[in-house]
């Protein structure tokens, strides 16, 4: 491989920045493994002057959450006319928004848990209780929480009971001012990387979840032993062609680029249903994504020094 | 609680719930088996856990996890947010220039005894002075009953392993500072707190707390105490209450363990006397060069009376064989050639400035139902925000806010302090501290507006450590 520079963009500002620059570390040790020439750069008020002096021949964007999966940074880059690995500004924008996602693959005939959206401002002016109530009417219990563009499990809690919601209400609030409530899927939890290839989108093999806790919450994605894995995840053929299809759907539909990672549960009547895609996945110590990278017999390494010169030839 | 049961050839997949209602409610157990035949499961496949060690750490590990509030402090350390969070003293006024002159010269002149083992008694020179150091505080000692220890946190760590056995009782300060409490963890002890107010330690909850334990007959191995500056509190301890709290803890046969990092950084100069000068017998003082000098230079001691200090120099000698013997000396060298005296009015100087301009950005900005402590001294002020709000449940709201503080939970070992968090003024600009707090103040009317909505709500319980990592400013 001829030799390459690349820089990769880790850390930022968001909440995920400590997973971001957990991320960005590992992927530059695969790839100085690859024999690239690579260098961590954080976002701030130096990074545009780096790009144009240093003139990296790629940029990996392994920001989590925040201006890293919104858009913005990628705009910047297409503006700079840098080559980056990732999805493109306008995909960002698409599938950040975890409703956005859930209704452009429901309208595509994929199953994804029941849901509502509802920023503070609705609790507020409309009374919480009246509107908790409603919610319990129309998803039942349990729910779980989220911020409805956030990642790393941060601000997510399980309902189990009415009396819980508003105080998991509070502490998902505090992530940001809109929660989407959906219904929680007992099933079996997967997650599906899918790299672009020579051929188009290719979904690795699904990697079970088994948290310890029951929930698959910060700790337990972060703090090694917690949880157990499947890689691959322990599926009947029929289910893990499923899900493999519903991530390159998700990838596809959503106009995501290059690598992709879809979580889904499997009920036990064997529904695949989406949760949410994620367009700059985790690859840490604890991450899903290598661990599907290794199923499938190859390196993050490998892998990404391909995704490295897919964004090169796309350039020129 | 989910697991896998093999049967008659086939696996199920079981989910076990168990729900306890305190208060005499019903207990309520779930075994759910939601596996039809046509399940989409089967073994196969690679079975990883990433920690192949899981089975075999030992019990006191359990708090060792990753947890989302310490993730949120490396957002902290961002130019771009203003940390009031971390403790981190402000060492911009050292005389650099001159210290690095007089290390080259102990490398220079006397570079095989700096880089060679000590003793783990430490150096004599270096226990001399520190005798002189706390004779400010009313302290008469000789220097061998002085132990050198790498930071006064270990020291602190040697003399909960020297006195407590898994399930003893330490009496703490609430709040106490979050490093103690990680140690008395470490050897598994118990930690009692007994409240504070303005003026330090209320001794009828010492006594209190005292009366209790003997009467549950638990084992109450020592008092641990911050009476000057009380890193998280910001109080200190009434002169007039010193001597009582002395008398309680000898009645009932409890040791004191005074930590004094602050002591000498009084705004006023003001120097308040030491337990151990009212009590020999009973206290072990711990002392530190941390915020009078260099934090880095890891130089701390022990004073403590002499067949306690006998087992620390083995304990200690056990923990690291001796405290580093050039740091050691760059310590002394800087004490017999440096106006050190005038050196910590300077930092009392820049502390009290700092001070001033959190207390006035408070006065100014918070919202009403807020309280504070008023620190004569030391780095931090507590912060009592009104009732409804949780600390810890809106730190990622600062942090989006771009402000940073740590929440009074991390600051107790019974999961109180959710209603507080501890402003620390030591290390930003009066400049950014004022607009530190003016952020921390709409971060909090948002969150005020949050329990409007939804009404007063206890947050749920988040694992792992919950305060920055000391070298977060």
């Amino acid at each position: 491989m001829a030799e390459r520079t690349v820089a990769v963009l880790a850390g930022g500002l968001s909440h995920e920045r400590d997973v971001s620059l957990r991320s960005g570390r590992r992927l530059s040790v695969a790839l100085r493994g690859q024999g690239m020439t690579v260098e961590e750069w954080d976002t701030d008020a130096g990074l545009i002057e780096r790009l144009r002096t240093q003139r990296p021949d790629a940029v990996i964007v392994a920001l989590h959450g925040g201006e890293g999966e919104n858009g913005s940074v990628q705009t910047v880059l297409e503006m700079l006319e840098v080559p980056y690995v990732g999805t493109s500004s306008q995909g960002c924008r698409r599938a950040w928004d975890k409703p956005t996602a859930k209704a452009l693959l429901e309208k595509s005939g994929f199953s994804t848990p029941n849901w509502v959206v509802l920023p503070h401002s609705t609790f507020r002016e409309l009374g919480a209780q009246d509107v908790l109530d409603a919610i319990v009417e129309r998803l039942g219990l349990p729910l779980i929480l989220k911020p409805d563009q956030g990642g790393s499990a941060l601000g997510t809690q399980v309902v189990r009971e009415a009396t819980e919601l508003p105080a998991a209400m509070v502490g998902c609030f505090a992530y940001g001012d809109t929660v989407l409530a959906e219904r929680f899927v007992e099933g079996v939890e997967v997650a599906v990387t899918v790299v672009e290839r020579e051929n188009g989108p290719e979904a690795l093999p699904a990697v079970e979840i088994v948290p310890e806790s029951g929930v698959y919450d910060y700790t337990s994605r972060y703090t090694a032993g917690l949880t157990d894995f499947f890689a691959p995840a322990r599926l009947s053929d029929e289910s893990a062609k499923a899900v493999g299809e519903l991530a390159v759907a998700a990838h596809q539909l959503l106009g995501l680029r290059d690598i992709s990672r879809t979580d889904a549960i499997v009920s036990a009547d064997g529904t695949v249903q989406f949760l949410e895609v994620n367009l700059s996945p985790g690859l840490t110590e604890t991450s899903t994504v290598p661990m599907a990278v290794e199923a499938s017999g190859a390196s993050l390494g490998s892998i990404f020094g391909e995704l490295v010169s897919r964004a090169i030839d796309r350039r020129s | 609680m989910v697991g896998w049961l093999h049967s008659g050839g086939s696996t199920y997949r079981w989910k076990l719930t168990v729900r306890l209602i305190t208060d005499s409610g019903p207990i309520d157990i779930r075994v759910e088996c939601p596996m039809t035949e046509n399940h989409p499961v089967k073994p196969q496949g690679g079975r990883h856990n990433l920690d192949p060690h899981l089975d075999r750490y030992a019990a006191r590990t359990a708090g060792m996890t990753a947890s989302e509030i310490r993730a949120l402090f490396s957002v902290a350390s961002r130019p771009e947010v203003v940390s009031l969070a971390g403790g981190m003293p402000n060492l911009a006024a050292l005389p650099l220039g001159t210290l690095s002159t007089q290390v080259a010269e102990i490398i220079a002149e006397d570079g095989l005894v700096a880089l060679q083992y000590g003793s783990a008694h430490g150096i004599p020179v270096l226990r001399e002075q520190i005798c002189e150091i706390m004779a400010l505080e009313g302290i008469s000692a000789h220097p061998d009953d002085i132990v050198v220890t790498v930071g006064s946190q270990m020291g602190l760590d040697m003399v909960t392993r020297l006195f407590c056995d898994p399930g003893d009782i330490v009496i703490a300060e609430g709040p106490s500072y979050v490093g103690a409490l990680g140690s008395f963890t470490a050897y598994q002890a118990d930690v009692v707190h007994v409240a504070m107010d303005e003026d330090g330690l209320v001794p009828e909850g010492l006594r209190a707390a005292l009366e209790d334990a003997k009467k549950n007959g638990r084992r109450v191995k020592f008092l641990y105490t911050i009476p000057n500056f009380h890193n998280p509190a910001g109080v200190t301890l009434a002169v007039e209450r010193r001597a009582e709290i002395l008398e309680i803890c000898r009645t009932y046969g409890v040791l004191v363990v005074e930590d004094n990092p602050y002591g000498l950084l009084g705004f006023e100069n003001q120097i308040y006397p030491a337990l151990r000068s009212l009590d020999p017998d009973n206290v072990v003082y711990l002392g530190s060069f941390s915020k009078t000098f260099a934090s880095g230079l890891r130089v701390g001691w022990v004073l403590a009376p002499h067949a306690v200090r006998e087992k620390l120099v083995l304990a200690a000698e056990s923990a690291t064989l001796c405290p580093p013997t050039l740091n050691q000396m760059i310590v002394s060298r800087y004490l017999s050639t440096h106006d050190w005296k005038g050196q910590i009015k300077i930092f009392q100087e820049n502390y009290r400035e700092r001070r001033d301009a959190m207390l006035s950005a408070l006065e100014q900005q918070m919202p009403p139902g807020c309280s504070w402590t008023h620190p004569d001294g030391g780095f931090y002020v507590w912060l009592t925000v009104p009732e409804g709000v949780d600390t810890k449940a809106m730190l990622p709201r600062a942090v989006t806010a771009r402000v940073a503080y740590a929440s009074g939970t991390g600051f107790y070992a019974d999961g109180f302090g959710s209603r507080q968090l501890r402003l620390s003024y030591c290390y930003p600009t009066p400049e950014r501290i004022r607009e530190g707090v003016r952020r921390l103040a709409a971060v909090l009317e948002s969150e005020m507006d949050l329990v409007r909505t939804f009404g007063n709500v206890k947050s749920r319980a988040i694992s792992g450590p919950e305060s920055p990592s000391p070298d977060t400013a």
